[in-house]
């Protein structure tokens, strides 16, 4: 569904293969890339139009002002201010005079044009390597009106693939969970937004409380936590029909749910009688596989993106630790041996890292190693922060951070934050209320 | 020579002060007022409510545990007494966690905490089908302080009448 709402029409000029600019997005990146995004040129006409239909001024300028702060929060690319730039849109877009950028040190260039076709938004867009004085990449694409700041996030993800050889994440939304009232008595709702906080929308009401929601790879499916007649059982909701139904109907507690990298499974933890396993479900035909069986407390398992193991937090060593597995069970292996207490083991969409919330002498890290255990980076240290997720290129953790109270036991506060793989570039992700458990979803228009 | 021997005899002087200061600051916690801890078990009165007259709703865990201490097992009596005495009440376990540890594992911490207290009623004669068990994890603190003592509190199982 959402796949089909962008079609890209056609691609004017196929991709250059000689290579250009290059940013490295390995390392931390202190020296990000000057870049001019020229606001979109828009003829008056379709200005009108898009006025009518959308209700902003001049929808060119307000894409490029999102892909302006896509690039800037990415921590990889400095956008130069507009009032530096010397060439008329519309002109640059034909053909960009290149002594001109090069004057206010700009590297790259974005340029483009958005016209109103047949009530739809027609956009094209051109990348220019400025000290070259070439065209990098030039794509046109057509959609809905109302799925303007979407054209943003694909400008932008098309723009960051381009220089950095990755793929982007700007085209995301976060699913997470939203909190108000008092510590004691949280009121939580599933809430759903773009990458970038915008489009916030609630997903249920708060009549129960719901934890930990997780997105299936093709996003339009998310499996939570619900309290929903004081059963704490795993959910699957559909967010397209906002249809719910539970899935780990089984006689205790199921928790930690997530979805299988083929979609067709939740692998979750079921609680009886003082002990936690880990258990899939076959969502096709509801079949239920036991994973562990074990004494000790088994959970928050994570397939690896072959499908072909999982990772799982347990206190068989009478703490918490990290462990990897087949994903049949066998082969079960400790991979953590740092001093501290490990949890919720994630593992990277690449393959080769598993991001965890580390506890040691009093404090929460968020930080990642290897598969094999070695290598450990811890990436961020704090009162209180948890439960990291991907985004899906596998370069930037989302996770969610809590303060202390004062001596009267107020000021809680619990917000979104993210941190490049470097350990770089920590922001704080604002949301309409506190927000706590989020889960980043695959790339929407790839 | 003469010197090093002066060293050892302040290095034992000022040994016997660590190990005597460090038994004042353990004294001071366990008799603190407002509610105190034993270890870092939660000993005090001020959260708990009464099921009935001398029957306590609530045990509390130590760090990481769910391990009944002795005073946990004495209220836990006291409630399968009450239960025996009223076979007509069926309780929900309630259990929970301090808000410092991930959220998943306090969920199944939770689990087993009000199971540990489930499995003592159930050696004193209190039938399994009369007991269901809830964990809250770390969602439900009594307490909404980010110190040791409030997160005492919040570790516990507590009985709640079901019926």
């Amino acid at each position: 569904m959402i796949k089909k709402i962008i079609t890209l029409f056609l691609i004017l000029i196929p991709i250059n293969s000689y290579a250009l600019i290059e940013v490295d997005i390995t390392r931390g990146n202190l020296d990000p890339l000057p870049v001019a995004v020229s606001p979109l040129s828009i003829d008056e006409k379709s200005r009108k139009s898009f006025e009518k239909a959308l209700n902003k001024k001049n929808i060119g300028e307000e894409i490029s002002t999102i892909v302006e702060n896509n690039l800037s929060t990415s921590g990889l690319f400095n956008p130069l201010s507009k009032e530096a730039f010397l060439q008329a849109p519309d002109i640059a877009n034909l053909k960009p005079r290149f002594e001109d950028w090069n004057l206010i040190k700009a590297q790259a260039l974005i340029t483009g044009k958005v016209n109103y076709v047949d009530d739809k938004l027609r956009v094209e867009f051109r990348l220019w390597d400025v000290l070259a004085a070439k065209e990098m990449m030039a794509l046109a694409f057509t959609t809905v009106p109302s799925n303007w700041r979407r054209v943003g996030h694909i400008i932008s993800d098309k723009v960051y693939e381009r220089l950095t050889g990755e793929k982007g994440y700007f085209d995301t939304r976060i699913i997470y969970v939203a909190e108000e009232g008092p510590k004691t008595q949280r009121i939580k709702k599933l809430s759903i937004m773009d990458q970038d906080g915008f489009n916030n929308k609630f997903l249920t009401l708060g009549n129960e409380l719901v934890l930990t929601p997780r997105f299936n790879p093709t996003s339009q499916m998310v499996t939570y936590l619900s309290y929903f007649k004081n059963l704490p059982r795993v959910y699957l909701l559909d967010i397209e029909t906002g249809t719910q139904e539970v899935v780990g109907d089984f006689p205790g507690m199921t928790f930690a749910p997530r979805f299988s990298p083929d979609g067709k499974k939740i692998i979750m933890s079921f609680a009886k009688d003082g002990k936690s396993d880990i258990y899939t479900m076959d969502l096709e035909n509801r079949i239920v596989d036991r994973i562990t069986n074990h004494p000790s407390i088994d959970t928050s398992p994570s397939y690896s993106p072959d499908g072909k193991y999982i990772t799982f937090n347990s206190d068989r060593s009478g703490y918490q630790q990290i462990y990897i597995m087949k994903s049949d069970g066998s082969d079960v292996k400790r991979i953590s041996f740092g001093n501290g207490l490990y949890g919720t083991p994630v593992w990277s969409p690449r393959g080769d890292l598993i991001a965890f919330t580390k506890l040691h002498k009093g404090k929460f890290y968020i930080g990642v190693m290897r598969t094999d255990g070695k290598g450990e980076r811890l990436l961020t240290e704090n009162y209180y922060q948890e439960a990291p997720s991907w985004s899906p290129n596998g370069r930037v953790l989302i996770f969610y951070r809590e303060t202390k109270t004062n001596d009267k036991g107020e000021g809680f506060t619990a917000k979104l934050w993210s941190i490049d793989l470097t350990g770089y570039n920590e922001r704080q992700i604002k949301t309409p209320t506190d927000a706590s458990d989020p889960s980043w979803s695959s790339l929407l228009s790839n | 020579m003469i010197l090093s021997k002066i060293f050892k005899n302040t290095l034992i002087v000022l040994t016997a002060c660590l190990v005597l200061s460090a038994c004042a600051t353990k004294k001071e916690i366990a008799t603190d007022v407002k509610g105190s801890m034993q270890g870092d078990v939660y000993t005090g009165t001020d959260t708990i409510e009464y099921l009935a007259e001398g029957v306590p709703d609530r045990v509390f865990f130590a760090t990481n545990e769910s391990i009944l201490t002795t005073a946990s097992r004495e209220t836990l009596r006291a409630q399968a007494a009450w239960m025996r005495k009223n076979s007509n009440i069926n309780v929900v376990l309630e259990g929970h966690a301090d808000e410092r540890g991930t959220r998943e594992y306090n969920l199944a911490l939770g689990e087993r905490r009000a199971n540990a207290a489930k499995d003592y009623l159930m050696t004193y004669g209190i039938s399994s089908d009369r007991i269901t068990v809830l964990s809250y994890g770390k969602e439900r603190p009594v307490d909404s302080g980010s110190n040791p003592l409030s997160w005492s509190k919040n570790r516990r199982s507590v009985t709640v009448k079901a019926n």
